[in-house]
């Protein structure tokens, strides 16, 4: 018996078609001179920036390491990788903070933070460099410290703290101590987090001083290494100073003391790795009973895009003006490339649809040009649609910014962003931003830029943020200049003022460059192209750790 | 009623009972089940649920573990026989195989013994009444004395008659069990009283024998059957001159370097012993053949169906248990002595667990990982265990038989050493990589074998670690294992990772693992431990997880650059690796023992092992300081610990008694075998703690020297 006649022509007709619509079609033409020339521009790019992660990744130098290892300590990065289980992933945050913001080098800001799984759990983990400056507490580690805490906090994950520190680097006390988010906020994120049942956890593999004493203090749960680890609030040199007691550093602060007598820290432990070990332990005891885990359809069997994600090195513009098709990039990010796009052929210069990364659903907002009236109403749209859904948001930035003129102020674009800004601070679902080209004035805003708190944002090496153009600016300042030159009677020669243009130009060369951006923690840190798909993967996972949340929008000016 | 039915005339046997263990019984089930005829098992406690009870029809307890209780009962063995109504009892060898009482009880309760006529078994048991025999029948004997008076002074000039170096032996028994060569008048009282204990512990009798030995000898034996219409023929002969403890480990049929002369005096030799008992069944004359000399002595006649005969059924392609039953029923030889054909050669060589480096000591525990090669019709694996079984104290430590087949013996020999290289036990120490080394020796594959053969090649079979060119060579080697181990580990270990995690969190395991603008590397720390040569080191070894999927893998210390190895895990411990360019099969063994892992590797012919340990359990007391596990199971200095487990049956001295270097202090025995531990130096024993019939394990202290007398 065949198939009744009206079925088989639904199969050979709407059922074909569907099948293909969501594929993303190869859209890369790799012989045009464009694409060689980004290429090779872009391979410069990545090479630059390989060269500084190498720097950052040596610590403090051979000779600090040395004598780390001669105290038979492991370095941080090492340490996280046995505390993690065997054969995870790390999502380092941050490398590059501190990045040529000092007169002296502090690679990685003294500070490794991320966020890895231990025992099927995700966690926070923070580790002092000790080969950085003792890793003291300079002003970006104090910022880089609350960042993590910040996004444990956003995504609930357990902290633990890997302690090596001489607390607040003194020199620069003033940028670390006095204000509120300063090295006091540290311990006041661990309060507020174990009051919502974050766990705290500190492993105290080193010196633990002054202010840093609070690190294990305040934990839920603390461990210390016998020898290597001391906890006080004065050292045996203030000791000496301020009561004339003369004692051992051990005796004042060591294991022994706080696990027998003050009872400052919980479990002793005889070297570094029996520290580690304890540390594992008690997160397999910490009972967070997958409950938070409401969000449907996260298969574990998943394609990969159809298209090579090397590519996406060629396809990052390093000529901001040159435009390319961001679907180009979604394909190369995306399960299978299918991209279910939602209102395609409305208000084109945004691009918004439905796709999977590593089969965890996502709704794509990405930039195609300027935003114009009907984008933005179309970016606050979908952003509603996946508030309600519960589906994390991806945004894609490459952004000059909204439509200027009369008569896109006429149709009211400032209401139109408003509405798109509205919508984009009040989602509560998970919120991802990469920083894929430009990012530049309200546009950064829309797309969510580092004031709209996504839980995570990462920059392409070859992408700029700034308010404006460098060119724009320039040309804004020369003609407010000119105008004063021209008040106060004072001539402005053309060479002047192509001299004062250029200084600007310059200023906003540097000021809106990846690095930095990442050397100030304006971001989570700096990502290879290639490496997208699976750092959004990544985060995605992280930010669905906090359970589903209900969204409230505020007032949209209609 | 069933005697009755039993004595029935003409009936064929329809059912066997096996009066054994392990391989042999069920080898002798194989030939039972594809003829149709029944079996029945008889097991001891220890053997509950082994290899030969599952594979036979029924299965019968028969008493506990030690054998005398169990597999010498020869009454339980009979009760179980009538109880499950057999007509036969095939022995097997060991055990009852050679007990002239055993043979004539079954007979007198009505069932067929599948073994020579009780008589023969008498004559041929006692080791001077053969003799008689032979020299009666023309059968050519060694120089000696088989007297039975046995008087130690008498004994000794007749030792010197015959002329230094002697061999006493048991007069009844074999196997090698109670021998002893004496090379000095000064050291004949001391051997004879040995032999007689051991004699009177393995055989129930202490009567002793003399011969000359004979320095540079070869074992060469013959198989015999005879029907009992009284036709006896021989089927060639094998060479068994590869032995250590004066037990075989390789032999091989035929005799390699023998002219077809020779063979056939051997044959008519054997035959010619083999009518002067009106033997019939299967039966093996054994031969010493004087290299030198070109002689040949009659030794022994072993009779029952021998440990080794598979290498005759493959080059005359018979099945002798067939024989064995079709004999036993009355029938004819199936075939003449014109008709047995000799086609290509074959060897066998005997898997045991045991300790080669200690003097190749019976070794005990867990078969963790078995693997035997692949069968086919030119290979055969005769096993009576299988992966999870436990050798025990109890019985023999062989594992299995590897019996392979060629058209001649080169084509053979490339066989047999391809097939070790393959053959995976892990979990106790085995002799296979020995036997490759043995197997490798250009002297073995020229066919120059003689029974000293292990001896005389010794330097070359055992790598001596104080040579630093082969112990780097070794090492080398251990290293590139050490390497594609680590690869193996890691995809094992992100495979079980990947199945374990729950969906949600999968990103996080998929693999490689992702590190931000870098690889994530993981260093392994691989303890080599070479059973072999004795060389234990600590490889570590680092893993960088390259986005390809493939590994790097480099060594600390080490000179060579890291190798990139890709593995393609096929399950069940097969691992296909490919390494710079060349991929080849590896096998992984892994099994968790006193809190380490172990892993067994098998490579190309390589073959390593190596323990992990795990991250040792630390406790949080600050009071004591860590003290390794080692260190706190450790002896006082100086204590003499027991090279292997097993039972104390003498101690010959008392607590503080002066005693001189080398003196016997403790005699134990283990797997019928006994083993003299001695003062390792002179002075006063210290700490004697064991009686007579105390139970020691593998490594406990036994007693200390100390240099003055102790006040206790």
């Amino acid at each position: 018996r065949g198939p009744l006649p009206w079925r088989s022509n639904l199969n050979d007709s709407l059922l074909g078609r569907r099948f293909c619509s969501g594929v993303l079609p190869d859209t890369i033409d790799r012989s045009s001179e464009s694409f060689a020339h980004n290429s090779q521009a872009m391979e410069g790019i990545i090479s630059q920036l390989h060269s500084h992660i190498r720097q950052v990744m040596e610590g403090g130098g051979a000779a600090a390491v040395k004598r780390n290892q001669s105290r038979n300590k492991l370095l941080p990065r090492e340490r996280i990788d046995r505390l993690i289980d065997p054969g995870s992933s790390f999502l380092e945050l941050s490398q590059l903070a501190g990045h040529e913001l000092y007169d002296e080098p502090l690679p990685s800001g003294g500070i490794v933070t991320g966020i890895g799984p231990i025992h099927g759990k995700l966690c926070m983990l923070v580790a002092n460099d000790p080969t950085v400056k003792g890793g003291t507490y300079y002003p970006i580690t104090v910022k880089k410290h609350l960042r993590a805490q910040e996004i444990a906090a956003r995504c609930k994950l357990p902290c633990l703290y890997l302690v090596d520190s001489g607390g607040a680097f003194l020199p620069k006390q003033a940028e670390v101590f006095p204000d509120k988010e300063n090295f006091g906020r540290i311990f006041y994120n661990q309060a507020l987090m174990s009051a919502q049942a974050i766990p705290q956890i500190a492993l105290v593999l080193g010196s633990c001083t002054a202010g840093g004493a609070y690190i294990p203090a305040m934990a839920d749960e603390s461990v210390m290494v016998k020898g290597n680890g001391t906890i006080f609030l004065a050292g045996p040199p203030l000791v000496k100073a301020a009561t004339g007691e003369e004692v051992s550093a051990e005796d004042l602060g060591g294991a022994t003391v706080h696990c027998k007598t003050s009872g400052v820290s919980d479990y002793f432990a005889q070297d570094e790795l029996h520290a580690l070990e304890i540390g594992r332990n008690i997160v397999k005891n910490l009972h967070m009973a997958a409950n938070h885990n409401v969000y449907q359809n996260r298969a574990s069997e998943y394609k990969e895009p159809l298209y090579d994600i090397n590519d996406l090195r060629s396809i990052a513009p390093v000529d901001l003006k040159q435009s390319f098709d961001i679907r180009a990039v979604i394909a190369r990010i995306v399960d299978g490339s299918e991209f279910d796009e939602f209102k395609k052929l409305y208000g084109p210069t945004l691009v918004t649809g439905f796709a999977r990364i590593f089969g965890q659903p996502v709704g794509i907002i990405g930039n195609n040009g300027i935003l114009f009236n009907e984008s933005a109403l179309k970016g606050a749209h979908f952003i509603e649609l996946c508030t309600q859904r519960n589906i994390p948001l991806i945004f894609l930035q490459n952004i000059t910014g909204f439509m200027v003129g009369s008569k896109s102020e006429a149709n009211g674009i400032a209401k139109a962003g408003a509405k798109m800004v509205m919508a984009v601070s009040c989602a509560k679902v998970p919120k991802i931003t990469v920083m894929i080209g430009g990012s530049f004035g309200a546009g950064n805003y829309a797309m969510c830029g580092r004031a709209y708190s996504p839980d995570f944002l990462f920059f392409w090496p070859n992408a700029r943020i700034s308010v404006m153009g460098g060119a724009q600016a320039a040309g804004v300042l020369s003609q407010i200049e000119k105008a004063n030159k021209k008040k106060a009677g004072i001539k402005w020669t053309e060479e002047e003022e192509e001299k004062f243009k250029a200084g600007v130009v310059e200023a906003y060369e540097r000021e809106g460059s990846a690095y930095y951006s990442t050397a100030r923690l304006w971001d989570d840190g700096i990502i290879d192209p290639a490496d997208t798909r699976k750092v959004l993967g990544l985060c995605i996972s992280a930010s669905l750790n906090r359970g589903p949340e209900t969204t409230k929008f505020g007032v949209f000016r209609m | 009623a069933t005697p009755k039915l039993k004595n029935e005339k003409n009936r064929r046997i329809e059912k066997i009972l096996i009066a054994n263990r392990g391989e042999i019984a069920c080898r002798i089930m194989k030939t039972a089940k594809r003829l149709g005829i029944r079996t029945v098992a008889v097991y001891s406690d220890a053997d509950k649920g082994s290899l030969h009870v599952k594979s036979a029809d029924e299965a019968v307890r028969i008493g506990p573990p030690p054998a005398r209780l169990s597999y010498l009962n020869a009454s339980s063995i009979i009760e179980a026989a009538t109880k499950t109504g057999a007509q036969a009892i095939h022995p097997g060898y060991g055990f009852l195989s050679e007990s002239a009482d055993f043979a004539q009880h079954c007979e007198d309760e009505g069932f067929t013994f599948i073994g020579p006529p009780a008589s023969a078994i008498r004559d041929m048991g006692d080791k001077s009444a053969s003799k008689r025999i032979m020299g009666a029948a023309g059968v050519p004997l060694v120089p000696g004395y088989h007297g039975q008076e046995q008087d130690i002074d008498l004994m000794k000039l007749e030792a010197e008659k015959i002329g230094y170096p002697v061999i006493i032996k048991p007069t009844h028994g074999g196997g090698g069990k109670g021998m002893r060569i004496v090379q000095k008048p000064n050291e004949f009282v001391d051997s004879f009283l040995g032999a007689q204990r051991e004699a009177a512990a393995s055989f129930g009798n202490d009567a002793i024998l003399l011969e000359k030995y004979i320095t540079k000898p070869r074992h060469i034996e013959v198989q015999i059957f005879g029907d009992k219409l009284g036709d006896v023929i021989y089927l060639y002969e094998r060479d068994c001159s590869v032995q250590r403890r004066h037990q075989k480990i390789i032999e091989e049929a035929p005799a390699p370097n023998i002219s077809s002369d020779f063979r056939s005096h051997l044959g008519q030799a054997a035959v010619a012993a083999a009518k002067a008992v009106n033997y019939y069944n299967a039966g093996t004359v054994e031969f010493i053949v004087d290299t030198l000399t070109g002689e040949f002595y009659f030794m022994e006649m072993n009779t029952r169906l021998q440990v080794e005969h598979p290498v005759t059924e493959m080059v005359v392609r018979q099945d002798l248990v067939e024989w064995q039953i079709r004999v036993a029923n009355g029938e004819p030889l199936p075939i003449g002595q014109l008709q047995v054909p000799l086609a290509g050669h074959a060897f066998e060589a005997r898997i045991y667990a045991e300790n080669v480096p200690k003097g190749f000591l019976p070794a005990t525990g867990v078969l963790h990982h078995y693997r035997p090669v692949q069968v086919s019709p030119e290979v055969r694996v005769e096993t009576g265990v299988e992966q999870g079984d436990t050798v025990s104290v109890h019985y023999d430590p062989m594992i299995a038989k590897l019996v392979v087949w060629g058209e001649d013996r080169d084509s053979a020999l490339i066989k047999m050493k391809d097939c070790l290289s393959k053959f995976q036990v892990a979990g106790l120490p085995t002799n296979i990589d020995f036997l490759s080394q043995l197997a490798n020796h250009e002297a073995f594959r020229n066919g120059l074998l003689e029974t000293h053969f292990i001896e005389h090649h010794k330097d070359d079979l055992f790598l001596d670690p104080s040579n630093s060119t082969l112990a780097q060579e070794a090492y080398n080697t251990a290293v590139q294992s050490a390497s594609i181990l680590a690869a193996c580990i890691s995809q094992r270990d992100y495979a079980s990772a990947e199945k374990s995690t729950p969906g949600k969190l999968s990103v996080w395991y998929s693999y490689p693992p992702f590190r931000m603008h870098h690889f994530s590397r993981q260093m392994m720390e691989l303890e080599w431990d070479d059973e072999y040569s004795r060389i234990t080191k600590l490889i570590k070894v680092f893993i960088t997880y390259k986005p390809d999927g493939k590994y790097v893998i480099e060594t600390e210390g080490s000179e060579l650059p890291g190798l990139e190895i890709e593995v393609v895990d096929l399950g069940s411990c097969n691992y296909r690796v490919e390494v710079s360019g060349a991929s080849t099969k590896v096998n992984v063994a892994v099994y968790s023992k006193d809190g380490s892992e172990y892993f067994h590797i098998w490579h190309s012919t390589h073959h390593h092992q190596f323990k992990r340990n795990k991250r040792i359990v630390l406790s949080e007391d600050d009071d004591k300081p860590h003290k390794p596990a080692k260190e706190m199971t450790s002896h006082p200095p100086g204590a003499v610990v027991a090279p292997m487990a097993g039972l104390v049956v003498k101690v010959l001295v008392k607590e503080g008694d002066k005693v001189e270097e080398r003196q016997p202090i403790i005699v134990l025995e283990a797997m019928k075998m006994e083993h003299v531990v001695k003062a390792p130096t002179g002075g006063y024993v210290s700490g004697l703690k064991f009686t007579p019939g105390q139970q020691v394990f593998d490594g406990n202290a036994l007693f200390t020297i100390k240099v003055n007398r102790s006040v206790v």
